[in-house]
């Protein structure tokens, strides 16, 4: 890039208020178009609606406490599950990293002073904030039976609920992750600081420009599939209707085009923040820079040809089947070499226990696991066995709650300081990680076991036998439900109490730390420029046998 | 030039990095549309292997002069918004306004026409249904797709209409200056939506015809 002054960059002695200063009303807030903000306001919402689907969730682990039920009928059981999954994985999963990090982060670690276009980037916020509050409000009054995954002919002739409606609101949230996707892919071809080339970006960065080009290719066959079938109910148009010619399967591939990439959607941001966090916290380079890049793009081309591993028992062709297994086997590589390269990122290193640290560790381990078990499925023959059985929701669940949101968690300890300027209680967020990942494994693993035992998911009745599992993994849940409450208890309490924040607590080398916390409304205080590669914790070719925390050398310079 | 000031917007350093920015940005989102178009297609040209005599017949039944009409009047259109663009580009503003509403105009025409296509499509019950009077069953597969495609083709098509008009009233009321980054991504936009129906028009009208 050529050297650019930046109009919209303060004078050098700017000083004074951060972001949060710069207007205090609630109409401040909603009609920011600060990046900083807007990535508060999704903030707020998406921990909003985890909680519900949290709760719908809770209330259906409670009822398969007994193998006959407890207290809901078979169809307010079908409506909780439902809301479930397309709580957790639309409003949630989907946009949680991107959206709220992403924003905040991804322009001041490429030395931005915002993104690319600040207002679409608060109608995103507002399509998703519409399209899942309306959607929720159909969930919960009068509820949709069908999963998430609205399955004709179940969702087009048989299903008596709402799903029209649900199915526009995901619609419409859907346009607010492509804007957000266009959004950051134009923020990062086109505002990078001077000095700051492709192979400089931070490790984030690249997440964040992969996750948003699958964004911008998934989510337009989503919402087109939710279109057709939407008109199949309202309209009668035979789209899927075998008397007319017409094959349900087709729905089943459109849906998985998106939903299969969508789990890279989830996983990838996941990936990038945990790089950052054993990067910071091992004092270390990370190992294979460069493979890191290109496995993070080769997941998210090959996430897109891996969809038909979904529909293996369905109907499709074996050849088919081959193909898709094979190529379900590929994503493994770039997946491992990023699992090992992470390891070796730990290797030698100088390793605190600090919060973040826990939580990304936790998702090594766990998404290591959760990869392993998806062989498992990929592999036809398996797959056939485990089925639409507890073996993939365990491994799913692995995946997005152990792999995804142990790497939200990390990333909102990680960065805390940075959004809010104070610092939280080390203790409460270290029991915290650790109480996190024992509940996950207590729900969870019962399920794996289960579900190779034979117990079919979604089942709201089951023989008795697995009753144990059943209450193991209920017990699980209770844990894990502590372990979420207890961050919204101690990070609001260091927002009013909170012992206030060094600009750069971590001592890390990313330039978003190389300016005040909070950062001023225009992120820097001078128009920063790069000099270095990222993550210079050590000199190369030397470990550091010593903690020496000044030792870092920051990326950039901006204060 | 206070005018050039104006146009810049946060966070574009220059001028025609916003441009640039701008026009990425709508080719990104134009990507997206290909890919939602590509579902639609993708079913259609399985739904035709599957059932290529009945989506034969069923297609000899749409109204090709209709059809043709409109594809001439999008095509012109694309010529008008393309001049629109240059002339925004050297800094003709009568010009741009005018070319702009020649364009919105050609635009209308065309949904004036798919109105009075889709009016005789429905004398003949050619809407999937229980009056449907095309057999095989298959054929209703044809005119299902028929409804969707067109259907969603003009809803794209009002809604370039739409920013078509907001953009000349604003350049109309100098609020933006036409020499911005807002046509780039406006008339993008509209060649898509153009493009988009030189696929629809041979699918629909032309393919399985004697």
């Amino acid at each position: 890039m050529t050297d650019v002054t930046l109009p919209f960059a303060p004078p050098l002695d700017a000083g004074g208020g951060s972001y949060l200063d710069e207007g205090h009303t609630i109409l401040s807030w909603l009609t920011t178009t600060d990046h900083k903000r807007i990535a508060i306001l999704y903030a707020l919402s998406i921990t909003l609606f985890f909680f519900i689907g949290g709760v719908a969730i809770g209330l259906v682990r409670l009822e398969l406490i007994s193998p006959t039920g407890l207290f809901l009928t078979s169809d307010e059981y079908n409506r909780l599950f439902t809301i479930h999954g397309i709580i957790m994985v639309w409003f949630f999963l989907v946009p949680s990293i991107p959206a709220t990090m992403g924003n905040f982060i991804l322009p001041m670690m490429i030395g931005a002073p915002d993104v690319a276009f600040p207002r679409l980037n608060l109608l995103s916020w507002y399509l998703y904030v519409g399209g899942a509050a309306f959607t929720v409000y159909v969930l919960l009054s009068g509820g949709v039976d069908t999963g998430w995954t609205f399955y004709p002919p179940f969702s087009s002739d048989y299903s008596h609920s709402n799903v029209i409606a649900a199915a526009a609101g995901v619609f419409v949230v859907g346009f607010s992750s492509i804007a957000t996707g266009v959004n950051f892919l134009a923020t990062i071809h086109m505002l990078r600081c001077p000095g700051m080339t492709w192979f400089r970006l931070p490790l984030f960065a690249w997440s964040m420009y992969v996750v948003s080009m699958v964004m911008v290719l998934a989510t337009p066959v989503l919402a087109m599939s939710l279109l057709l079938i939407s008109a199949e109910r309202y309209f009668g148009l035979p789209i899927f209707d075998p008397r007319a010619g017409g094959d349900p399967l087709l729905f089943q591939h459109l849906f998985w085009f998106y939903s299969h990439p969508a789990v890279y959607i989830m996983i990838l941001p996941a990936m990038g923040v945990v790089s950052e966090v054993f990067a910071c916290f091992a004092r270390r380079r990370v190992f294979g820079y460069g493979f890191m890049v290109f496995s993070l793009m080769t997941i998210g081309v090959v996430g897109f040809m891996v969809w038909g591993h979904h529909m293996f028992v369905a109907g499709q062709s074996p050849l088919a089947n081959l193909v898709f297994s094979f190529l379900s086997f590929i994503v493994a590589v770039p997946s491992a070499i990023k699992v090992f390269n992470w390891t070796a990122t730990l290797y030698r290193g100088h390793i605190g226990f600090e919060a973040p640290m826990i939580y990304a560790l936790g998702f090594l381990g766990l998404f290591t696991i959760g990869g392993l078990t998806g062989l498992f499925l990929a592999s036809v023959p398996i797959d056939i066995a485990t089925t639409d059985s507890y073996f993939v929701v365990a491994h799913f669940h692995t995946i997005m709650v152990g792999g995804t949101v142990s790497a939200f968690m990390a990333g909102i300890h990680y960065w805390w300081p940075k959004v809010t300027g104070k610092l939280y209680n080390e203790f409460w967020a270290q029991f915290a990680a650790i109480t996190m990942f024992l509940g996950f494994n207590v729900t969870f693993l019962p399920q794996f076991v289960m579900g190779w035992l034979g117990m079919p998911r979604r089942y709201h009745y089951y023989p008795d036998v697995f009753q144990i599992w059943h209450i193991l993994s209920s017990g699980g849940a209770v844990i894990l439900a502590v372990a979420y409450l207890m961050p919204l208890v101690y990070l609001t309490w260091s927002l009013f109490y909170g012992e206030k924040s060094p600009g750069n607590p971590w001592h890390a080398t990313g330039l978003e730390w190389q300016t005040p916390s909070p950062p001023p409304k225009s992120n820097f205080l001078r128009p920063p420029r790069v000099n270095a590669e990222p993550y210079d914790y050590h000199d190369f070719g030397r470990a550091e046998e010593t903690g020496d925390e000044s030792r870092a050398r920051p990326q950039g310079d901006a204060s | 030039m206070s005018d050039a000031a104006g146009a810049l917007r946060e966070p574009w350093p220059n001028l025609q990095l916003q441009r640039q920015g701008v026009g990425l940005g709508m080719w990104m989102f134009l990507a997206s549309e290909v890919l939602f178009f590509a579902a639609l297609f993708c079913g259609y040209a399985v739904y035709r292997s599957f059932n290529a005599e009945a989506f034969r017949i069923a297609s000899a039944h749409t109204e090709i002069v209709y059809g043709s009409i409109n594809t001439v009047l999008l095509l012109t259109s694309s010529l008008t918004m393309t001049v629109a663009l240059r002339a925004a580009t050297v800094q003709l503003r009568g010009l741009t306004l005018f070319c702009l509403a020649a364009t919105a105009a050609l635009g209308a025409a065309f949904l004036v026409c798919k109105g009075l296509e889709y009016h005789e499509d429905l004398k003949q019950h050619l809407f999937p249904g229980p009056h449907f009077p095309l057999s095989p069953p298959a054929t209703q597969m044809f005119w299902g797709f028929y409804w969707i495609m067109t259907g969603i083709h003009a809803v794209h098509l009002t809604g370039g209409i739409l920013v078509v008009l907001l953009v000349f009233t604003l350049f109309k009321r100098r609020t933006v200056p036409v020499q911005g980054s807002t046509m780039e991504g406006v008339a993008i936009y509209w060649h898509f939506v153009d493009s988009v129906w030189l696929v629809l028009y041979p699918l629909l009208y032309l393919a399985g015809r004697p």
